[in-house]
């Protein structure tokens, strides 16, 4: 034997308050600031808290337990974890890590167009007219209304730059390793962040017009709660702001040692992430109300979701307001950090698989990812169609990629493998809070349900009418095409040797072994 | 803002902030179990395959 040939010990958190700080930066991203409080004014407004607690509960924490317990019992990435479950299953933990590596490469570009407008708001660099400023000056956006090129490769300065800078810093903190690298960046940026945003709300809720902002978010139209849609849009809020089912929480819990606390972490995660969106809806509500009022129109006529929100509609209150320049740079700063500790988190799946798989030592591997992903984000995201591209590719891979990633997740291992009891028993075993039965009911029955709704519904839409007024071709292959490029992806990844250590002993063993003088007794 | 306006933020920020003090407290007073199944001490061996010697 020979102690060099032995892979180094597994990565550890140093304890629990770097892996609780760690999971809520992956959780809270930009997710949190731009998409919960327009779903919540679209859905019912201060009506939309039932249905978004009873997902939180029913759907929510439950599927971050599924995860948490994968992870932790067979301590991999999300690759070698399933294969852990059962051989073949190597093919979903690839399909994960796929939807990862889609994420990571359109991630970044926002990530890099926030933090070119943190310098810009300084100077309210965009004018009277941040429409104009944002798709022509700074994404410089072809124009695709007719002939145009739906793809081209005119690259543009002001973004390509930015976002080199932000994979330079990421693979920084992934080579750094989880300790040093992901643990550390998340426990400077996370109390940052809280800071920066708190700020910025308490600013928001002293602008004129906030309470009329509010009580747009907050008034309840209680026959919302009869409409089905209204539902599934709680459970794909909840869903998609936890970032669980795409392999960040098997990957990171995999990073505690095995006599850990499980599900009490777990739960403050989960809360955290909620009581973050409740602050980002005060906080975009009151500004949007402030903006409403300077500019003589109604909330909804305002852009409140997603891009339009954050570069368009938030550039015009920063002008408005006084002192804007600084409530611009809490913004910004806010969307970096949020979006940067979501993306480290993201291509973390990616390096793990990579080392495990390929018995890649942790500097090899995120060379490998950040070479390649980075060019690929750079080539595909800094050129004047990038915004169509992310656009497309967005709606795709979240409610197509990541819905039917979580779908498999819960029949094959609930139903095929009936792995939940193991999972469980394994939870309860090194968890202070317990959980009861009604978890299987959860990941077995009301999660993939739900899941299966949307995702129908999502491709009937689909089918039905073009995205976004695409062009139905462009759509083919951007959108769909990325679904195929998932599988294709996890197919081929899968297909390689798999380099690293094979036997594996889950602890603690399952069915559970009451006493070791018993277990001596019995294998005699 | 209307009655019912004020009322149903209070009462979310009151669930959704309450729920997390609760969780964080919770988690504050008990950390970690101080009884777990034997075994699964850290010390990486049930990461490593079995070594093999080549005599």
């Amino acid at each position: 034997m020979s102690a060099q040939h032995q892979a180094p010990p597994r990565e550890q958190f140093t304890g629990q308050v770097g892996f609780i700080l760690s999971a809520i930066g992956s959780a809270v991203g930009l997710g949190n600031i731009w998409r919960f409080p327009g779903v919540a004014y679209e859905n019912g407004g201060g009506a939309f808290l039932v249905p978004y607690l009873i997902a939180l509960l029913t759907a929510g924490i439950p599927i971050l337990f599924l995860d948490y317990a994968l992870g932790h019992r067979f301590r991999g990435g999300a690759p070698q974890a399933f294969r852990r479950v059962k051989g073949w299953l190597e093919t979903l933990g690839w399909f994960q890590v796929m939807i990862c590596i889609v994420i990571a490469i359109y991630y970044a570009a926002v990530v890099a167009w926030a933090a070119s407008f943190f310098v810009y708001s300084f100077g309210l660099d965009w004018g009277d007219d941040p429409e104009a400023f944002f798709f022509g000056e700074h994404l410089q956006l072809a124009d695709v209304g007719g002939a145009d090129p739906w793809l081209t490769f005119d690259f543009v300065g002001a973004v390509l730059i930015p976002l080199v800078l932000v994979w330079l810093v990421v693979i920084a903190v992934l080579a750094a390793g989880v300790v040093k690298g992901v643990q550390r960046a998340n426990v400077i940026f996370i109390p940052l962040l809280l800071i920066a945003f708190g700020a910025l709300v308490v600013r928001a809720l002293f602008l004129d017009g906030a309470a009329d902002g509010l009580n747009a978010l907050f008034t309840p139209q209680w026959d919302a709660l009869a409409d089905p849609d209204v539902w599934i849009a709680a459970y794909g809020q909840v869903f998609f702001s936890l970032s669980v089912a795409f392999g960040i929480m098997i990957t990171y819990s995999s990073y505690r040692k095995r006599r850990s606390n499980m599900t009490g972490p777990g739960l403050v995660v989960a809360f955290s992430n909620s009581g973050f969106e409740m602050l980002a809806g005060l906080g975009v509500f009151s500004a949007l109300g402030f903006l409403a009022l300077e500019s003589g129109t109604t909330v909804d006529e305002l852009g409140i979701a997603g891009v339009g929100l954050a570069f368009v509609t938030f550039p015009a209150i920063v002008s408005e307001m006084p002192a804007g320049a600084l409530f611009g740079a809490l913004f910004f700063g806010s969307l970096v950090m949020a979006g940067f500790t979501s993306l480290v988190s993201i291509l973390q799946v990616v390096s793990a698989a990579l080392q495990e798989k390929f018995a890649l030592s942790r500097t090899t591997a995120v060379l490998w990812l950040g070479g390649v992903l980075g060019a690929v984000s750079v080539l595909g995201f800094s050129t004047t169609t990038g915004l169509i591209l992310l656009d497309t590719v967005d709606y795709w891979v979240n409610n197509m990629g990541i819905v039917l990633s979580a779908i498999l997740m819960c029949v094959l291992v609930v139903w095929v493998y009936r792995k939940a009891p193991e999972l469980r028993y394994h939870l309860n075993a090194v968890s202070t809070a317990q959980i009861g039965a009604w978890w299987y009911a959860c990941v077995g029955a009301i999660v993939p349900v739900m899941l299966v709704v949307m995702l129908v519904q999502t491709v009937m839409i689909r089918i039905d009418e073009p995205y976004g007024d695409y062009d139905e071709t462009y759509l083919l292959y951007a959108g769909w095409g990325t679904v195929a490029l998932l599988v294709v992806g996890a197919l081929v990844f899968w297909a390689f040797r798999w380099r690293g250590p094979r036997e594996y002993r889950a602890w603690p063993p399952y069915p559970p072994v009451e006493d070791p003088a018993v277990r001596k007794e019995a294998s005699r | 803002m209307s009655t019912t306006a004020i009322i149903m933020m209070v009462v979310a920020l009151v669930v959704v902030w309450g729920g997390l003090i609760l969780a964080i407290v919770a988690l504050r007073s008990r950390p970690e179990r101080t009884e777990f199944p034997p075994g699964g001490e850290d010390d990486h061996r049930e990461d490593q395959a079995v070594i093999e010697h080549d005599t």
